[in-house]
């Protein structure tokens, strides 16, 4: 199996990739929460048992064609720090790294799949795609399920249909969701309006890194809450309807942005450029923001060339445990700060500023002529 | 008064009326904040983490355990999980209603797993031949009843070999 440092060394395929509405939806992703029929769930279960159980289809998990050479291990071997990079990476939940003994996770080679042994439920399949693709991801878990299954005893009821620690989840047991890049309907106070309505119809909307967490970045995480009663391929379509939905309005916000009040924007992503670029202490939420600024301009043209992997993997890099794994040790949060304003300067080098004089708008404004400052 | 999930003092005080009938649900401070009660969204709120049987009329220290992990009715009603699968016979009463508040529908209509499909094929082929079986017996044509068995037999030996594997 892979090594972890080999694991992290490399970007994610989803970073590498583009899909469908990339600009704006970053990453769509599906898990499946499975059971074993003969087993109590691992919340209510003796830590032997879920030693046994770890120990019982560890080996059937690897044994997966899609998981060959990929990486496994088991939390009593992973330390706090390399769990909460693989947190980070979105292939573990939150939930599951605070576990420790008789939980382990399974990753194959692209990063594209995880499997959670002993989180909630004993399974926890995740797929996960560049831009606007739960089709796709749904596949990749839809694949591994059918495989898995045909080792393993399922708890399964013809009535309830996949039986889950949480009555949340009966049913499909799948969780379907899509990361969104929202800055324009942030910065022009639509995002509320839009959270609502997504509520409304029954969807959930978070923060990055999941429940009770902050839109940090100005990235929302949109997922179904409902799992019984329907289809798999029905929850996915109302998601990637409302979706659509989402990105159009985004969309209008970004044009709107750019039409009444250009100077206003080239300004917010001039100052994020050169923060980014020449900040010597940065702290996680100012470089979140910023990035995401900056994100807007590369999406707007305003960043020519801009390299989004970059972005993307600087994303990653900057966040609390990959700092520390690159670091080797446990860091303050001042330490931190300074290592990621350092990593960013660092990689923010190849990319050239934003463009400052644009030839197709009007000559710099003079006297009268300037009326933008009455919008903002 | 305490609240119902934890033993912190209660400081949120829910009333709730379904159907004519009166629900109360006193909560704390942290355990409110983490059902989401502020959430103006929620309904079926009761019975989202209390289970569906505690209405005024009901008596709450009526506990019913699971036979197969001795999960209890009580801990249901306190974490809003399930012990293991099995729990969700052992708890169905009531059930129905929990899971129309929370979901669709309260039927699944998605993937089943091909192994589950052969095995309840494999179950209800069973049954029948056991009750080809038993008029062969009843109509004493041994002959047929010797083919049944070994159809029988047959049927019987692709499971044990299925779910040897794995856990």
């Amino acid at each position: 199996m892979m090594r972890f440092s080999t694991l992290i060394k490399n970007p994610a395929d989803w970073m590498r990739g583009s899909g469908p509405h990339s600009e704006i939806v970053m990453t769509s992703r599906v898990r499946l929460a499975r059971n074993l029929r003969d087993y109590p769930f691992p919340g209510f279960s003796q830590e032997q048992q879920r030693v046994d159980l770890l120990a019982n289809v560890r080996s059937v998990v690897e044994a997966l064609p899609e998981m060959k050479d990929g990486f496994s291990d088991e939390y009593v071997n992973l330390s706090k720090i390399r769990k909460q990079v693989l947190v980070e990476r979105h292939l573990i939940s939150r939930e599951h790294a605070a576990r420790s003994t008789g939980c382990g996770v399974v990753v194959d080679r692209k990063q594209s799949i995880s499997i959670m042994i002993n989180e909630e439920d004993h399974f926890r399949i995740q797929g996960i795609r560049a831009g606007l693709n739960l089709r796709s991801a749904f596949a990749l878990v839809d694949q591994v399920d059918t495989e898995l299954e045909q080792e393993l005893a399922y708890a399964f009821s013809s009535r309830f249909g996949y039986l889950t620690a949480c009555p949340t989840n009966l049913g499909t047991g799948m969780r379907a969701s899509v990361m969104l890049h929202l800055p324009a309907l942030v910065l022009t106070d639509q995002i509320s309006q839009v959270v609502k309505a997504v509520g409304k119809i029954g969807l959930a909307v978070r923060g990055l890194y999941g429940e009770g967490t902050e839109a940090l970045g100005n990235l929302f995480q949109i997922s179904n809450q409902h799992t019984l009663g329907e289809k798999e391929s029905e929850i996915i379509a109302q998601i990637e309807k409302v979706i659509e939905g989402v990105v159009r309005s985004e969309n209008m916000a970004r044009a709107k942005l750019k039409e009444d009040s250009p100077t206003h924007l080239r300004d917010q992503i001039g100052r994020a450029y050169a923060i980014l670029r020449h900040a010597h202490i940065l702290s996680s939420k100012e470089a979140l923001n910023l990035l995401s600024l900056l994100r807007l301009g590369a999406d707007l043209d305003i960043v020519p060339d801009c390299d989004r992997g970059l972005l993307d993997m600087l994303l990653l890099e900057i966040q609390p445990a990959h700092l520390q794994l690159q670091a080797e040790r446990e860091l303050t949060p001042d330490e931190r700060d300074i290592m990621r304003a350092e990593i960013t300067r660092l990689r923010l080098q190849s990319i050239a500023p934003p463009v400052n004089v644009s030839h197709s708008e009007s000559p710099p404004p003079t006297g009268g002529s300037f009326q933008e400052t009455n919008d903002e | 008064m305490k609240c119902d999930v934890c033993t912190n003092e209660a400081t949120v005080f829910l009333t709730q009326i379904i159907n004519g009938q009166m629900t109360t649900v006193n909560l704390c401070e942290t355990c409110s904040k983490a059902k989401g009660v502020t959430d103006e969204m929620g309904f079926g709120l009761a019975e989202a983490f209390l289970g569906a049987g505690n209405t005024t009329n009901v008596p709450r220290n009526d506990v019913l355990t699971c036979p197969a992990c001795g999960f209890t009715s009580a801990q249901l009603k306190k974490i809003g999980r399930m012990g293991c699968p099995h729990c969700y016979d052992t708890f169905q009463e009531g059930l129905d209603q929990l899971l129309s508040s929370m979901h669709k529908g309260t039927r699944h209509l998605g993937k089943i797993p091909t192994r589950a499909i052969a095995d309840s094929r494999r179950n209800a082929s069973m049954e029948e031949l056991k009750h080809a079986l038993q008029s062969a017996i009843d109509e004493e044509r041994y002959e047929e009843a010797a083919r049944i068995k070994i159809e029988m037999q047959a049927l019987q030996t692709p499971a044990p070999q299925a779910e040897s594997k794995g856990a």
